[in-house]
């Protein structure tokens, strides 16, 4: 659509002097070019807060949108205020629906929003979604709707098929990524990558790890071959050792690489073939996948090692001794995701070695079973903490933990950004003393003073949430499970924690009390989880009564909270700021208070 | 803790679900099998069983009533939390060769559940899961004749499962890896509809 000038030009009543500096009679196009500059969406929401006619330039200019949650706003409104989007990324579920506390049909479907970008931005290039459900019928308006589509992620995605991939691969002419990062895909066999026409070449990156099947074998080998930009491309584990080693051949510009099963047995002449497509990828700088690598055949990719800045191990069932070997080549790593069988002395050699580390990912090969299959301890952490100066992000799954080992982090390490610490059990206490981990984690907001994610677990009083209140001023997200004693704690994270944005609760005994007491906080966050916690349907009730801006949901498999006494805990709560009302989409068993009505819609 | 924990743990009673063998008494007698009790002895929440009132915290009470289960002694088997620890289901099967999600349905129940069931080794693992999954329910004691009813409604449940040639057959028949190896989806039905299943062999 042609641009019109949206700029309301300057009564011309106001005497020069009593204008605004000259800044306000600026040519547009200036304005705009200046604009153009500013990447960051928080600096572009407060450059249309400055006056209308910044807000009017802005509105044409914004290119592109995030929405954090896509029942805050509307399609129609965000149609209405920005003319010409090329990019958008939206995010839907809960961020606790990765664990499954969120029943299946919740919401968050994309199609509506995809639906109306294809009438209102046919020049849309780039979608992101991030747990959504996204049907066959999307995708298929994406392929169709969007001529100069290029790139497209799906992030804990469910709902599409590979029925839905053809149609991308078919019209997409102009794609540049396909990724489907964990996305849950009903898997019909690998035949879709063939619809990509043998003239397309344009592939950038392609993430199927997710998938089951094998891509059929031959197109997915032309694909590789004819698209000399291809710098990504992550396989799934039905990928076998040998094909991978032929792709590998075709593609030595891959910067990033996700192999598929790294372990059958080979021949001497595969094995040395694989060696050699290795050694070919001189600019890999990541590698993930590594399903059930067999260690004999890890010295491949030492000579990879030195250049690697991002290793994903967390597939591979490799134990500490050949893990210690791969990692002490890995000099210049900066992100790290392994599996709990690296144990303490693994973690030892990784501080030893690896000291421009940023980010550490331990996750547990035994997450259900009780006693402890490894030697992973809290020192290992505190090695790494101690070892590696850059480290800023940390998820740690262990099974026991001292407040001094936490407080040793925190003061080794304050330049910590992210920590989440998962104790696998429950409300374990500090194994030295018996105590709650209280001060310990308050030592972590003590210190690290820009700290914006935080998980706590083990055995947590109301005394942690003090700290919090204190000292965690820069925190936007906060997970908690099975921790505090009372509602105290939750009114000292609302009225403490100026910066938040997201938090989320499960299975502490919290109520509604702080909810009421910290209302108005609750419009300045994105959203609120609560389930298993204490809080009543009354309090629901009058909280969604009093904010008319928020959206409080109530979730439970029990019925209609009619039916039990209003002093009764509700199942799951989810409160988010919305500036469009209730959804219209809910499910049965979701029921939003309306401050209209005196029960809910 | 001690007073409230003693009012709660009555009312958990009634609705608590158990597998139990025949005979076996409930509860009471300390038996391990009971669903909720490994964590029940920690903390006094209802962890989705919430049939039962919600619980009154005394917030005067010490450390002292949570028995760290990692204390000496045998530990009791721990139920499994639902999304605890907080690994993601993609991840859960990073150690496994495979996994095989089928679709659980309970009748009355508004929404559905999946189940892994390479996770477990045998049917009263699978049937712990579910009654922690649908903790609102009871299912039927299939090793039992005696009968468990919701408190709710008064109806049981029987757990019954759509095999690879579309039929519905009774949980609990075939051997364990047989019937993982054939079972589509689960379906929990209320006692009075199972009449006649798996009589067309």
């Amino acid at each position: 659509m042609e641009a019109e000038s949206p700029v309301s030009p300057l009564p011309k009543s106001l005497k020069p002097s009593e204008t605004a500096s000259s800044w306000s009679s600026f040519p547009e196009e200036v304005l705009e070019h200046v604009l153009s500059f500013i990447e960051s969406d928080s600096d572009l929401n407060s450059v249309s807060l400055v006056c209308k006619a910044w807000y009017e330039i802005e509105r044409w200019c914004r290119r592109r949108l995030f929405i954090g949650n896509c029942y805050a706003v509307s399609p129609p409104i965000v149609i209405r205020r920005f003319r010409d989007l090329r990019s958008v990324a939206i995010k839907g579920k809960p961020h606790f629906s990765d664990f499954s506390l969120v029943p299946e049909g919740w919401g968050a479907h994309a199609y509506p929003w995809i639906a109306a970008f294809a009438a209102a931005y046919p020049a849309l290039e780039e979608i992101r979604l991030k747990r959504m459900v996204v049907s066959d019928e999307a995708l298929e308006l994406i392929a169709k709707k969007f001529r100069n589509f290029r790139v497209l992620v799906l992030c804990s995605c469910e709902g599409f098929s590979t029925n839905g991939l053809a149609a991308i691969a078919a019209n997409c002419r102009n794609l540049r990524t396909l990724d489907l990062c964990e996305s849950e895909v009903d898997d019909f066999g690998g035949n879709w990558i063939s619809n990509f026409p043998d003239s397309y070449t344009l592939l950038e990156s392609l993430n199927v790890s997710c998938l089951i099947s094998d891509l059929r074998f031959s197109a997915r080998e032309r694909l590789v071959s004819r698209c000399p930009n291809l710098k990504s491309l992550r396989l799934n584990r039905s990928v076998s050792f040998e094909k991978f080693s032929i792709l590998l051949e075709k593609a030595p510009q891959l910067v990033d690489f996700g192999t598929g099963l790294f372990g059958t047995d080979l021949s001497n002449e595969a094995y040395a073939k694989l060696s050699r497509a290795f050694v070919g990828c001189k600019g890999l700088k990541s590698l993930s996948g590594l399903h059930d690598a067999i260690p004999t055949y890890l010295p491949v990719l030492y000579p990879l090692c030195s250049g690697l800045m991002s290793l994903n191990l967390s597939y591979a069932t490799i134990h500490s001794p050949d893990l210690i070997k791969l990692l002490s080549h890995c000099q210049n790593l900066q992100c790290l995701w392994v599996l709990d069988y690296i144990e303490d002395s693994g973690l030892e050699v990784l501080a030893e070695c690896c000291k421009h580390l940023r980010e550490l990912r331990v996750f547990p090969s035994e997450p259900y079973v009780q006693e402890p299959n490894v030697c992973l301890t809290e020192e290992g952490l505190v090695s790494v903490a101690s070892g590696c100066p850059k480290l800023q992000s940390v998820l740690y799954f262990c099974r026991q933990m001292s407040n001094e080992a936490l407080i040793t982090i925190a003061k080794s390490r304050p330049n910590l950004t992210r920590f989440r610490l998962c104790i696998i059990d429950p409300q374990c206490p500090d194994y030295l003393t018996n105590q709650p981990l209280d001060d310990g984690f308050g030592a972590i907001v003590e210190h690290c003073k820009n700290l914006t994610r935080l998980s706590l677990s083990g055995l947590l009083t109301d005394r942690v949430f003090e700290y919090i209140r204190k000292y965690a001023k820069k925190l936007e997200m906060l997970s908690l499970a099975f921790a505090g004693k009372s509602d105290l704690g939750l009114h000292y994270i609302l009225a403490g924690c100026k910066n938040l944005r997201k938090l989320e609760i499960r299975d502490c005994p919290l109520g509604g009390r702080a909810l009421l007491a910290n209302a108005a906080k609750l419009e300045t966050m994105r959203s609120l989880w609560m389930s298993s916690c204490l809080v009543n349907y009354e309090e629901c009730k009058f909280l969604g009564r009093k904010m008319p801006r928020l959206n409080v949901e109530v979730m439970d498999e029990r019925g209609h909270p009619d039916s039990r006494p209003d002093d009764y805990p509700v199942e799951k709560l989810y409160i988010y700021r919305s500036i469009v009302g209730p959804r219209s989409d809910s499910p049965e068993f979701v029921w939003t208070i309306s401050e209209d009505s005196g029960s809910p819609l | 803790m001690g007073g409230s924990e003693e009012v709660s743990s009555v009312d958990l009673k009634e609705t608590e679900l158990t597998l139990g063998l025949p005979g076996e008494k409930s509860r009471d007698s300390g038996s391990s099998i009971g669903v909720k009790r490994g964590f029940s002895d920690t903390l006094d929440l209802n962890l989705g069983s919430a049939c039962s009132k919600g619980n009154e915290f005394d917030e005067n009470e010490g450390d002292n009533r949570l028995k760290h289960p990692g204390a000496p002694g045998p530990s009791p088997p721990k139920a499994q939390l639902v999304g605890w620890p907080p690994v993601r289901a993609s991840r859960k099967n990073a150690v496994k060769n495979s996994c095989k999600y089928v679709k659980v349905a309970v009748d009355g129940a508004p929404y559905l559940r999946k189940a892994d069931l390479e996770l477990y080794s045998s049917y009263q693992q699978l049937l712990k899961a579910l009654e922690d999954m649908f903790s609102c329910f009871t299912i039927r004691n299939f090793f039992n004749d005696g009968k468990l009813l919701d408190p709710v409604n008064g109806s049981e449940y029987v757990p019954t499962y759509e095999d690879k040639d579309g039929d519905w057959m009774m949980v609990g028949d075939v051997p364990w890896k047989m019937f993982v190896e054939s079972c589509k989806r689960i379906r929990l039905m209320k006692g009075s509809e199972t009449v006649g299943l798996g009589t067309f062999t």
